[in-house]
Order: C-alpha cells, then sequence, then structure tokens
C-alpha cells in the first residue's frame, strides 16, 4: 500500500523543500522504500538540498513526456538505499504538467512498489501546487508562527478540502497535519511570537511536528546533506519525532519550551 | 513617556497577531465553498441599488447558507435612515 504525502504551505521560503527532503529521508533511514517529487517546476530545487544536483539527467516533465523511463529519471540516494528523488524540470512552460501525466508517474511508482511518495508542493496555488495536492492521501502543511504564512495555510487547507481527488470523488478527507517551522521557544515566552497552541488553535488540525529555529538549516543546505542526517541537531531530532509521528507513534512535542537556566547562568548571564 | 505609561500593560505582540488571524481566517472560511460570483453580484447589487439610494457599500451583505441539501441566497441591505429634512 503506497501513501502519497503533499509537503505544501501557500506561503514561500517556510520549508516546503527542507521538510519533504528530511521526512524522504527520515522514512527511508526507518526501511521504507520512498521516492520524493519536486512539484516546483522552472524553479528545481529539492536536488540541492538532496546534494544530488549533479546527477540530474532526465527529470519529471521528460518523464511524463515519454523521453525517458521513469527508472531512468529516479535518482538513488548516495546515503541511504531505499530513498529516490525525482527532480523538477527547469523549463519555463507552465503547462508542462498535467493531471493525466501526473497520475501516470504516480501510478507507476505505486505499481514499484514504493511505500510513500512525497510531493514537495511549490509556493502559490498555481497548477504546480494544485497537482502536488491532487492525488494526495496525507498533507503536511508547514507553517511558520507568522500571521501571513498562517493565512496561507488555511487558504491551502481550504484546498485540500475541495480540489483534491479525494474530495472530488467523494472519497473521505485527506488527512492534514501541520508542522511549525522556525520555532522559538524563547520569542514565544516573551509573547513575541504565536504559540504551538495558537497556530494549532487558528487553523484547528493537529500538529505533527515543531521544528525549532536554528543555523544547523542553512548550513545542511549548504552542504546538500537533509538536516535530519545530522545527528548533533535538535532539528534532525524534532524531524526524525515528525517521521515517528508519520508512521504512527505517540511521541510528546520537544524543542517548545526555552531551555531553564542554571542559577549560575541566570546571575552571570550565559 | 508619562510616568502611568509605564504601568499600562502593552499588549503582546503574539496576542495581536492571534486575535487578527481568528477574525480573518473565520471571515475568510464564510466565504470560502460559495460560488466565485458572490463577490461580483454582491457589487452589481450595490451599483443598481445606489442608482435609488446612496447605500453604504458595507450594507449589503450577501450570504449563501446550506440547508438540509438545498442552498439559500440570502441577501440583506440596510437602507440609509431617512433623514426628516429631506424631500
Amino acid at each position: 500500500m503506497t501513501e502519497i504525502i503533499v509537503v505544501t504551505s501557500g506561503k514561500g521560503g517556510v520549508g516546503k523543500t527542507t521538510t519533504s527532503a528530511s521526512l524522504s529521508s527520515g522514512l527511508a533511514r526507518r526501511g521504507k522504500k520512498v521516492a520524493v517529487i519536486d512539484f516546483d517546476i522552472g524553479l528545481r530545487n529539492l536536488d540541492l538540498v538532496m546534494g544530488c544536483e549533479r546527477r540530474v539527467v532526465y527529470d519529471f516533465v521528460n518523464v511524463i513526456h515519454g523521453d525517458c523511463t521513469l527508472k531512468q529519471a529516479l535518482i538513488k540516494d548516495k546515503r541511504i538505499e531505499t530513498l529516490f528523488v525525482l527532480a523538477a524540470s527547469q523549463t519555463r512552460d507552465k503547462d508542462a504538467l498535467s493531471a493525466e501525466g501526473v497520475r501516470k508517474v504516480l501510478d507507476e511508482l505505486i505499481a514499484d512498489g514504493f511505500d510513500y511518495i512525497v510531493c514537495d508542493s511549490p509556493a502559490g496555488i498555481e497548477k504546480g501546487a494544485h497537482l502536488a495536492m491532487y492525488f494526495a492521501d496525507r498533507a503536511i502543511v508547514v507553517v511558520n508562527p507568522e500571521v501571513s504564512s498562517v493565512r496561507d495555510s488555511d487558504r491551502i487547507l481550504g484546498l485540500l478540502a475541495s480540489k483534491t481527488q479525494k474530495a472530488e470523488k467523494g472519497e473521505g478527507p485527506v488527512k492534514e497535519h501541520l508542522l511549525l517551522t522556525r520555532y522559538s521557544p524563547r520569542r514565544v515566552a516573551a509573547g513575541e511570537m504565536m504559540s504551538v497552541d495558537d497556530v494549532k488553535e487558528i487553523l484547528g488540525i493537529d500538529v505533527i511536528g515543531v521544528i525549532p529555529e536554528s543555523p544547523d538549516v542553512l548550513s545542511a543546505s549548504n552542504a546538500g546533506t537533509p538536516v535530519i542526517l545530522n545527528e548533533a541537531s535538535d532539528v534532525a531530532r524534532a524531524y526524525e519525532d515528525a517521521v515517528g509521528r508519520l508512521l504512527g507513534e505517540t511521541i510528546p512535542l520537544r524543542f517548545i519550551e526555552e531551555p531553564k537556566k542554571g542559577f549560575f547562568a541566570r546571575v552571570f548571564g550565559g | 513617556m508619562g510616568l502611568l505609561a509605564l504601568f499600562k500593560r502593552q499588549p503582546k505582540s503574539a496576542n495581536i497577531a492571534k486575535e487578527r488571524l481568528r477574525i480573518i481566517v473565520a471571515q475568510e472560511r464564510t466565504a470560502r465553498g460559495g460560488p466565485d460570483y458572490l463577490p461580483l453580484l454582491r457589487r452589481e447589487l450595490l451599483e443598481v441599488i445606489r442608482k435609488y439610494v446612496n447605500v453604504d457599500p458595507e450594507a449589503i451583505v450577501v450570504n449563501l447558507e446550506k440547508e438540509d441539501g438545498h442552498e439559500v441566497l440570502e441577501l440583506s441591505v440596510a437602507l440609509p435612515e431617512k433623514k426628516p429634512a429631506a424631500t
């Protein structure tokens, strides 16, 4: 049974690609066979974050047009045996993706026995974003605790409830989860940032992960290594927890409270 | 800054964000799911009514309610109060 997961947000720059790279790596590291697809046609980036940009020969649109086979276009990850990347095309043709073409590729992945297909959605609500969510069984809505991101997420939730195959065919709702990124417990404690509970209350859906703000995210993308593989980082632990929750484990949220300072640190400042 | 201002509690910006979002999200959710022509219908109605009565743009409310199986399009126009001197 294959599960199709869309990583989406509406707003750009909130961490969709970082999240797609880390969740797919985390799932694959647990032995699942995973394909992660970049739906951002014209602005390919997942390959850079995954560190396989120099191995892209064929892309998603090439497969749809029949220029190559799916096998030729899937880039096998060098770190994790069961992880495959399908890069976005760099074409400027907005209509390069079609629902039929996407369906064909997904069906072939399902027939190939993939456990998870992670669809990295582009920002916005145009065609690429629409097709990334259209076939999804489950959606991860990446949100920053910030007004424009929260509002756009709500818009995306509306689209998930109406403009997906499941909604149109009446096959029940797409499972929806929030994943908060760039979370700063210190600023939440100071009343400068909305808390997990605030965002959850406004949007009304459950939280599958909270990723703390950290310089490790930039370092990881600089290096082309999904941040979940940086064992020393809290970000990696937070993503690993989210992977566990995706697989149905019950794991309490971490990194949502400010670390308590010891007496000396408080007196001398540290 | 006066001494009093020091004691007056400033609302935290996170609370302001939450309140603003709560209102706008609720508003946008009611508009969602309705047909796309509602805003245009509202604007054209306003133009027609304004030929006869000078109503406020906010005075027209167009609502689509779903009630077991059928949909009700509700229009509400608040007419301005009559000025006594008007002839």
